[in-house]
């Protein structure tokens, strides 16, 4: 008779997530729901193939990335925590007053946290460098045919010059901040949740 | 013992039968005893009864995740240069349409604010009261084994009579009198299937009603809106041969009066099915064809693109919104999630149907528009009067992945932003509205 997922979250679940994440427990119920919905293959976790379904994640240029970043190293598949773990990072800063508890570890949602997400966005390859390729890689999904190689590649240098400090010819995360350091991160990396 | 059972028995045949009678006989002359309408209003004291007695929490739980801004792209990204941070408003886009999207609700069933005590709407409402079980426990009784019997019994004769009649007017040489015969076939058998569902069906402008050599064109929720339409008027059919039952109907219904059936090899050839239609339209005396340009399901809280094949055709245009009210029962078909067999089994397991249906003033195509620009105002005009939201996106998405062109746009977009060329400073490029055009 038409039944949603069979598997509805438990009290304990909802309550080790608001620790992780500090989503509040109508948030954590709410994305779960939407979670069940993306899950077509209803076996509680999301495949790619699942958010690429979202039409307007699908024509979003940099949509493979952010997909990506949901699934762990080397997985198809991510469960509900993880899920809800890479939302976190997009919770608003302030939201943090609640949930002060001074001996967990620093929030997901924190500025640098929030930066080192973003990071990871465009070092792929995990060594803790944006080098000129993978930055290149990011340009061109966002521009895509409308520029020319000549003209991107000298954007891409004209960033890494603005940045590099220790003349590595590459982007680190600390020089990452440091070129971030006046935006105002807690606006442009977040996203307003209704509790 | 046994005289008693057989009595019992005896009791419950003619039970059944007045009430078929009942019900049958003056729907096939299209009057009603008002029981329905009594039945409503029934139902809708009680579920106002039970929504009292519901949290808050509970409704505030079916909002939107988050308020939508329009996020002006100027604020966020540099002008004339990259910056690191722009790639931020993309991830941003991205994540907040997997936290929540306009589209992929379209294709399951609405949620409802309130419970109406169907077990299949209650997601977010678990357990509340005592009361509410016991309230819902009668209620599924008195639709699986009061309800559902009357309404199957009916549909099948609706049917039956629908095949059995326009086969014996299919005989008749008479032209004036065949098809006066026809319609009056069609009417009846289409009245007794709205019984079998218990629809109540609000008919509003009624001066607009579709006339001959014209085509109908309305928004999509199920199958079932065939029916709707057909209770108040004779329309051509449009659609694909079936074989099995169907294709018996479908036979059957040709041999009384022209509608258009389809091979499915040549639904493929547009050209094809465009002339075909329009050959129809061209004879003035035949019945209006009543067409679905959305070629899906929707759930009936948007209206999604309409495809411009049929606008092709030439004729005039009679747009008519058709709007359920989710209380009574979810007419939406989810074609991926249950078959036509279950489907209709849903449906006449619900409350009721309850259906608004709006005649919208005849259109044609004006001097210098095109078939999709024609199409999207008839869109509009529809969306606005059944209060639906008029989406740009098309339905086929349902099944197909989006076209890449959509995200060249997007590319492009942004191109021109960091080329800082054509000084765009005051442009929005990204509203909601003008960005899947």
């Amino acid at each position: 008779m038409g039944s949603r997922a069979s598997t509805l979250l438990r009290e304990e679940e909802i309550e080790e997530i608001k620790k992780e994440t500090g989503f509040s427990h109508s948030q954590i119920t709410r994305l779960y729901s939407r979670f069940t919905s993306l899950d077509k293959g209803e076996n509680g976790t999301l495949s790619r193939e699942d958010f690429q379904r979202i039409p307007e994640l699908a024509i979003n240029p940099l949509g493979d990335r952010i997909i990506n970043a949901f699934f762990p190293e080397g997985e198809d598949q991510v469960n509900f925590r993880g899920f809800m773990r890479t939302l976190a990072h997009f919770r608003p800063i302030e939201d943090n007053e609640k949930n002060k508890d001074p001996i967990a570890s620093e929030p997901l949602n924190s500025r640098s946290n929030k930066l080192l997400f973003a990071f990871r966005l465009y070092d792929l390859d995990r060594d803790d460098k944006i080098s000129r390729d993978e930055l290149l890689q990011v340009l061109r999904m966002m521009v895509g045919v409308n520029i020319s190689d000549e003209q991107l590649g000298s954007i891409a240098d004209r960033t890494i010059q603005e940045a590099d400090q220790n003349g590595d010819n590459s982007i680190s995360f600390n020089e990452f901040i440091k070129v971030l350091e006046k935006v105002d991160v807690e606006q442009k990396m977040s996203i307003r949740f209704l509790h | 013992m046994e005289d008693l059972w057989s009595i019992a028995v005896v009791l419950l045949q003619v039970w059944f039968s007045v009430m078929i009678g009942f019900i049958m006989i003056p729907a096939m002359f299209g009057l009603s005893l008002g029981v329905t309408s009594v039945y409503i209003q029934i139902l809708v004291k009680i579920l106002e009864v039970t929504v009292r007695k519901l949290d808050e929490k509970a409704y505030l739980q079916t909002q939107y995740l988050f308020p939508r801004p329009q996020k002006k792209i100027i604020v966020d990204l540099h002008k004339g240069e990259f910056a690191l941070s722009d790639s931020f408003y993309f991830y941003i886009k991205g994540l907040e349409s997997i936290v929540d999207d306009q589209v992929t609700q379209r294709f399951s069933s609405e949620e409802l604010v309130s419970w109406n005590l169907l077990t299949r709407t209650n997601h977010n409402f678990h357990y509340i009261s005592l009361r509410l079980t016991i309230i819902w426990g009668l209620g599924v009784i008195i639709r699986y084994c009061v309800l559902f019997p009357l309404r199957i019994t009916l549909a099948i004769i609706g049917l039956t009579w629908l095949v059995i009649g326009t086969t014996l007017v299919g005989f008749l040489p008479n032209k004036r009198l065949k098809n006066w015969l026809s319609e009056l076939v069609h009417l009846m058998c289409y009245r007794i299937c709205a019984r079998g569902l218990s629809a109540t069906i609000q008919y509003h402008n009624k001066e607009n009603k579709p006339q001959k050599g014209g085509i109908c064109v309305a928004n999509h929720t199920s199958p079932i809106d065939i029916v709707i339409l057909a209770n108040d008027g004779c329309y051509a059919m449009v659609g694909q041969s079936h074989g099995g039952l169907m294709g018996v109907i479908q036979r059957s219904m040709v041999r009384s009066c022209p509608h258009v059936w389809f091979e499915r090899s040549e639904m493929r050839d547009r050209n094809a099915v465009t002339s075909r239609l329009r050959a129809h339209v061209a004879a003035k005396t035949n019945l209006p064809i009543l067409i679905f340009p959305e070629g899906t399901c929707i759930n009936n809280t948007s209206v999604m693109m309409f495809k411009k094949g049929s606008f092709e055709i030439g004729g005039t245009i009679y747009p008519v919104a058709i709007k359920y009210d989710p209380r009574f029962g979810d007419a939406f078909w989810n074609s991926a999630k249950y078959n036509m067999v279950n489907y209709l089994l849903r449906m006449m397991t619900s409350w009721a149907i309850v259906v608004n249906v709006w005649y919208l003033p005849p259109m044609t195509r004006r001097e210098g528009e095109d078939a999709a620009q024609f199409a999207n105002r008839v869109k509009s005009a529809i969306a606005h009067q059944g209060g639906l939201l008029d989406m740009a996106w098309d339905g086929s998405l349902k099944r197909a992945k989006v076209k890449e062109e959509f995200k060249e746009q997007q590319q492009k977009m942004y191109s021109s932003m960091v080329m800082g060329k054509k000084g765009r400073n005051s442009q929005e490029p990204h509203t909601e509205t003008t960005r899947r055009q």
